[in-house]
């Protein structure tokens, strides 16, 4: 049975990590290659560095340390942001990245996910949905929860699954920075209606809420940034106490 | 030596961090005279069964890694690599694979396609190559998956959902694992060791 991931996101930007409460307020809270590494040693099943304002100039920074990480990394990572077409990714893969997260440009030109799942696998496309709303009703935002679409969420998930994306990472708007639980009724609608993992992220505020994604969820993971980031917890505190419960987890 | 297959697919950076980390002297081979200075090859991917086995067979690569492997020296794929050891594909049907392992790849069955994520592999047959895996975890991310024709060369399985799949094939010297040692943490790193003294 496929263990249940904990992954803790860092949101870098300039090459160092930031994380702001709704997207916003953002503060620096250290460098990302000695925050990966001691994640990983606390048990983090893989890593997720989002880049947060994805501006062209900051462009060969994010793509230094992808090559950096990825030499002390041995546990899988994601790199999104600003990913808009085949060359980007390839140019964050070749660095050393093992999946491309896309958001707004898939949003804006959903080929872009076929063109990418084409060139290297669906294995290595990750769609980041921004959600806003609860279960069904959700809507998709993008500019990193800006902008607010009338697309659904669910059909956004099915149409991108068909396109050949091969992971979801579905991301509470509402939940976000808020430390209240995951949003379980949104990731429990989103399963319902796709084959690939749905990886839940936005809202943890301690170890329980992910025992409580896990235990009433059909969620293949769960990711956060700040309680990783405060010193509240480890990933291998939150998958002992997954083991507790009875959760198939990798310790 | 350890070459390791360079045929223009995937990412080989991670495995070579990898070797790195754990001190082991490795070099990308794309030529003859590359792969007689190696005791020892792995041959890696992520992709497609089509484009890579193309690729292999336009260079020469495929029919050199068929002399390799009737040497007697140890040969591992990893991924994409593995499932290219052996007839053929349901990814790429009409097309043949390297062919060192009967047997063909499937499309996977199971409730989540991919297979992504850590899950536990269980030994069946003892592999002087990689060791025993012990029941650790080890990282997939992949959508098809190897059936060996002869039951023995079915390595180690993994509980994918509702159905045991065969993760690690081969037989002697050549051994194929659907994982990533590279991304597998310790475990990973640990085979990888193994394999380099084996």
């Amino acid at each position: 049975m496929l263990a249940k991931r904990i992954i803790p996101c860092l949101d870098v930007r300039g090459g160092r990590v930031v994380k702001g409460v709704a997207f916003k307020n953002l503060r620096d809270a250290g460098d990302p290659v000695e925050r990966a590494k001691a994640y990983m040693d606390g048990g983090a099943d893989e890593l997720c560095f989002l880049d947060v304002t994805a501006s062209i100039e900051d462009r060969p920074l994010l793509i230094e340390l992808v090559r950096k990480l990825s030499k002390v990394l041995f546990i899988p990572f994601t790199v999104g942001g600003g990913v808009k077409c085949v060359d980007d990714a390839k140019e964050l893969l070749r660095a050393g990245a093992d999946k491309i997260g896309i958001n707004t440009a898939a949003v804006q030109r959903p080929a872009l996910i076929e063109e990418l799942a084409g060139q290297f696998g669906n294995q290595c496309v990750v769609l980041s949905i921004d959600a806003l709303g609860q279960g069904r009703d959700a809507k998709v935002t993008t500019h990193g929860g800006r902008e607010v679409t009338d697309r659904n969420v669910c059909d956004w998930a099915s149409e991108a699954v068909a396109l050949g994306v091969g992971e979801i990472l579905l991301n509470s708007v509402d939940s976000d920075g808020a430390r209240s639980g995951f949003a379980m009724e949104l990731v429990e609608s989103v399963i319902d209606v796709v084959p690939v993992p749905v990886i839940a992220s936005g809202g943890a505020g301690s170890a329980a809420d992910f025992v409580e994604l896990f235990t009433q969820t059909r969620a293949h993971a769960g990711l956060a940034a700040s309680i990783f980031h405060d010193g509240s917890t480890t990933p291998n505190y939150v998958k002992k106490l997954l083991q507790n419960e009875g959760v198939e987890v990798r310790l | 030596m350890i070459g390791v297959v360079d045929y223009g697919a995937g990412n080989l950076q991670s495995l070579g961090n990898a070797l790195d980390h754990l001190g082991l002297a490795w070099t990308l081979i794309d030529s003859g005279d590359a792969f007689e200075r190696c005791d020892r090859v792995i041959l890696p991917g992520v992709g497609h069964f089509r484009s890579a086995m193309e690729t292999l067979m336009r260079s020469g690569q495929s029919e050199r890694v068929t002399l390799f492997a009737q040497s007697g020296k140890p040969l591992l794929g990893i991924c994409l690599g593995a499932q290219l050891l052996l007839e053929s594909s349901e990814e790429a049907p009409g097309l043949a694979g390297i062919g060192l392992i009967p047997g063909c790849v499937k499309r996977l069955t199971c409730e989540t396609v991919p297979h992504m994520g850590w899950n536990r592999v269980r030994s069946g047959q003892p592999s002087a190559m990689i060791g025993d895996l012990g029941g650790a975890h080890f990282y997939f991310a992949h959508s098809y998956v190897c059936e060996p024709t002869i039951s023995e060369q079915r390595l180690a399985v993994t509980d994918c959902g509702t159905l045991d799949v065969c993760v690690v094939v081969g037989c002697d010297n050549v051994v194929g694992v659907q994982f990533h040692p590279e991304k597998s943490g310790d475990a990973g790193l640990g085979l990888l060791e193994r394999f380099a003294r084996c």
